[in-house]
């Protein structure tokens, strides 16, 4: 019983794959391109940025960047309250 | 337990440190015009603090240096976006200005000039070094708690974390 389910989710999913494969459109031909570029022109133009990957995580979304930052800091807070010197310990290293 | 390796690590990491914090430097303020920027030129930053544990097993006692350096950067990261709000938060307002990277790029394909690029140019250096400081600070913590790091009683010359 539990085998025959994954084989009938793994055929499933399996041709979901291979039909988004199948669906692809060709390589460098995109739907849309007003965004790109829009971005392309508009970093050099607006933004007096030449590296446009740049332009994008620190002007367009710049939220972004500031939530991975953000990320990092509860990271180190949470490294720095894991690893902290308890009271009854003995004192290694100064703090 | 006195973790230390040999001279000859010691000496090659006395030698390959200064190339490292550099290139990470370069790395951070050229990252309006290569490929590269704040986070990658911090981790490279970082990873010379991971040389200098393994090789010497101290840093000496820079822990709060690096938090202050870490909550630095990221406040001022936040207050360069917040500059902007007269037009909206993470609004370029320095760019082609004339100021501080307020220097013009000309269209199309161009070498690149230091003195451009604005805000970006600023956000990268305070991302570098908050990303930079709080690398150094998760590999402290976590090779003081693993037992490399114990306690030497002599100074750490020479051995100071570059935010």
């Amino acid at each position: 019983m539990k085998k025959s389910i994954a084989i009938v989710a793994f055929v499933v999913i399996f041709a979901f794959l291979v039909l988004g494969v199948v669906q692809m459109r060709p390589f460098g031909e995109p739907e849309n391109e007003d965004m790109d570029d829009h971005f392309l022109g508009d970093s050099q133009e607006r933004h007096q940025v030449n590296n446009v990957v740049t332009a994008v995580l620190f002007d367009y979304r710049g939220l972004d960047t500031l939530g991975e930052a953000t990320i990092l800091f509860s990271a180190v807070s949470g490294v720095l309250t894991v690893l902290r010197k308890i009271k009854d310990e003995k004192e290694e290293v100064e703090d | 337990m006195n973790w230390e390796m040999s001279r000859v690590v010691r000496t090659i990491t006395d030698i390959l440190i200064v190339p490292m914090i550099i290139f990470g430097i370069y790395l951070v303020l050229h990252g309006h015009l290569t490929p590269g920027g704040g986070f990658q030129g911090g981790a490279v930053i970082a990873s010379s603090t991971a040389l200098l544990i393994v090789s010497y097993g101290t840093l000496g006692k820079h822990k709060k240096d690096l938090s202050s350096i870490e909550a630095v950067g990221l406040t001022l990261f936040i207050l360069i976006a917040f500059f902007g709000i007269g037009y909206t938060m993470f609004y370029n307002y320095l760019a082609g200005t004339g100021g501080i990277f307020g220097g013009t790029v000309p269209a199309g394909p161009n070498p690149g000039y230091i003195n451009t690029g604005g805000t970006v140019t600023l956000m990268n250096l305070m991302v570098g070094i908050e990303v930079s400081a709080a690398l150094s600070l998760i590999l402290w913590m976590m090779s003081r708690e693993s037992g490399i790091m114990e306690a030497k009683d002599k100074g750490s010359e020479g051995m100071e974390v570059k935010g």
